[in-house]
C-alpha cells in the first residue's frame, strides 16, 4: 500500500473486528444505510462519503464494528452499489475481501412500479425474482411486471 | 392438480394443459355429472364481469357444487375497508375452492398465498386470465384438430389485452407462427415477444387486417378501446382499420376459425356471424366445459 492511499484510508479510522463496505457510489451510501437498517446499529458505526477513489472519482464507506453479515442481508445491497467490495476485519487485520451479488430475488426493500399491483394497495411484503442482473430487471411475483432500474424505488 | 390455484397460464405445465383439454371433452359429451354434491365453490367478484362469473357457476352447477359468493364489491366489507388478506381468510373457512376476479394486478397471486383453499383467477387487472386462456387453446384444438404447427393471427389491442398475452405464451410451446396486427401505438409488447424469440419461433407484424386473412388457421380478434390513445383523433383514425367483415373472408383457407374473446363492439361486422368461420359463440360455450374440468380436478375428484 502506497503512502497517499494510507492517508486516505485513515480518514476513517479503523475498526478492531467487523465489517468495512468500501467502493459504494456516494450518491447511494445513505441507501445502503437505509436498506441494512443500520440506523438502529447499537455498536458503533463509521460513515463517510464524497472521499476520493482512483477507480470511481468518489465514493462512500461504511465500517460496522462487530458485525459480520450473512450473503442474504448484504447482497441487497447490490441493487444500490453493486460496486461495493466487502472487507472482513479481525484483529485490525484483513481476513477476506469480496464484491456484492446481486441476488436471485428481491424482498421487501423494493418497491413495485405497478400502482395498480396489489403490493401497493395492500399491507404487505414485495418480492421480485431478479431475471436480468446486467441491466437490474425485477419480475414482480405478484403482478408480474418488470421494475427496471429508471423506475425502481426502495422504501 | 389437487389443491392447486390456478393464478397464471404458466402455473400449469403444458402437459398439464392438454390434461384440462381433455378433461374438457369429456364434459363436453356429459356435462351435467352431481360428482361436486359434497362441495361449496365461492365467486368472489370485486369487479363485476357477468360473462365469466355465469360461465364458471354454470360450471360448478352442472356439477352439483353449491355456490356462495358476489358479484359486486358493493354488497361486501369491502366497502367498510376490510383488507383482501381478511377477505380471504374469512371466505376459504366457508368454501372449498374460491374463484377471484379482482382489479388489482397481482392480487390473486397475494390470494392463494393466505387461503386455506385453492384459488382460480379470474382476472386480477390487466395481468391474467388463464380460464380464457385454457378455453381458447381448447377451441382451436376443437377446430383445428391439433395445436401444432399453426398460423395464427392476433388483431387488434395487442399492447393492453392479457387474454392475447396469454395465448401468445401458451402458443409458445406449440411451434406457431404468429401473425400480428395492430395498429402501432398497440403493438404486442417486447416482454411478451422475448418468449416468441426464446422459442425461436417466427412472427410477422402488419398494420392491416386483410393481409393476414389467407394465411391465417385462427384470426384472434380483440377489441380496440378508444380509452387506450392519449390523442382521441389517433384513435378515429384507426377505428375503422381493424374491422373484419364477411366479404374480406373469400380469400380464407378452409379451416379457418375466427375467435373472440367477447364481448364484441364492431370489431367483427355482424354478417360475420353467419358464416361457418364464426366461432367466437362456441368459444364462449366452451368456457363451461374447461371451467368444470378445473373444478374437477382441482377439488380432486378427477385425476
Amino acid at each position: 500500500m502506497s503512502k497517499k492511499e494510507i492517508r486516505k484510508e485513515l480518514k476513517v479510522s479503523a475498526i478492531e473486528n467487523g465489517t468495512v463496505i468500501d467502493h459504494i457510489p456516494s450518491h447511494s451510501v445513505f441507501q445502503v444505510i437505509r436498506i441494512l437498517n443500520l440506523a438502529e446499529y447499537p455498536n458503533q458505526l463509521l460513515v463517510a462519503t464524497n472521499l476520493e477513489s482512483q477507480k470511481m472519482g468518489k465514493k462512500g464507506i461504511i465500517k460496522v464494528r462487530n458485525k459480520f453479515f450473512v450473503p442474504q442481508e448484504i447482497n441487497k445491497i447490490a441493487l444500490v452499489a453493486p460496486s461495493a467490495t466487502l472487507i472482513i476485519i479481525k484483529d485490525f487485520n484483513v481476513t477476506e475481501k469480496k464484491q456484492v451479488k446481486i441476488p436471485n430475488q428481491v424482498e421487501k426493500i423494493v418497491k413495485c412500479f405497478n400502482p395498480n399491483c396489489i403490493t401497493n394497495n395492500e399491507e404487505m411484503e414485495t418480492l421480485f425474482s431478479v431475471i436480468d442482473k446486467k441491466d437490474l430487471k425485477l419480475r414482480c411475483r405478484y403482478c408480474e411486471k418488470i421494475t427496471a432500474k429508471n423506475n425502481m424505488t426502495f422504501f | 392438480m389437487k389443491n392447486k390455484s390456478l393464478i397464471s397460464i404458466n402455473d400449469f405445465t403444458p402437459e398439464e394443459h392438454i390434461r384440462i383439454l381433455d378433461l374438457a371433452e369429456e364434459f363436453e359429451r356429459q356435462p351435467t355429472q352431481r360428482i361436486l354434491e359434497e362441495f361449496v365453490v365461492a365467486t368472489l367478484f370485486f369487479e363485476p364481469s357477468t360473462r365469466t362469473r355465469l360461465s364458471f357457476e354454470s360450471a360448478a352447477s352442472r356439477l352439483g357444487a353449491r355456490l356462495i359468493g358476489f358479484s359486486e364489491p358493493a354488497s361486501t366489507s369491502l366497502q367498510k375497508g376490510e383488507s383482501l388478506r381478511d377477505t380471504i381468510r374469512t371466505i376459504s373457512n366457508y368454501s372449498d375452492l374460491i374463484v377471484m376476479r379482482h382489479p388489482r394486478e397481482g392480487s390473486a397471486r397475494f390470494a392463494s398465498e393466505v387461503s386455506t383453499v385453492p384459488i382460480i383467477n379470474a382476472g386480477d387487472g390487466a395481468n391474467q386470465h388463464p380460464t380464457q386462456t385454457l378455453l381458447d387453446l381448447y377451441s382451436i384444438r376443437k377446430t383445428q384438430g391439433k395445436l401444432d404447427n399453426l398460423n395464427i393471427a392476433f388483431v387488434g389491442d395487442l399492447k393492453y389485452g392479457r387474454t392475447v398475452h396469454s395465448l401468445v405464451m401458451a402458443f409458445c410451446n406449440y411451434n406457431t407462427t404468429f401473425h400480428l396486427v395492430s395498429p402501432v401505438a398497440l403493438k404486442l409488447p417486447s416482454s411478451v415477444k422475448i418468449h416468441i424469440k426464446d422459442k425461436k419461433l417466427t412472427y410477422h407484424q402488419y398494420t392491416e387486417l386483410q393481409e393476414i386473412v389467407p394465411k391465417a388457421d385462427i384470426i384472434y380478434m380483440t377489441r380496440i378501446q378508444k380509452e387506450r390513445f392519449s390523442d382521441p383523433l389517433d384513435y378515429e383514425k384507426v377505428k375503422n382499420s381493424y374491422v373484419l367483415k364477411k366479404q374480406m373472408l373469400e380469400d380464407a383457407k378452409p379451416n379457418l376459425k375466427i375467435l373472440h374473446p367477447l364481448p364484441r363492439v364492431n370489431e367483427i361486422a355482424i354478417d360475420v356471424d353467419s358464416n361457418p368461420m364464426a366461432y367466437y359463440f362456441t368459444q364462449a360455450l366452451n368456457g363451461v366445459f374447461i371451467r368444470q374440468a378445473l373444478l374437477a380436478s382441482i377439488l380432486g375428484v378427477v385425476s
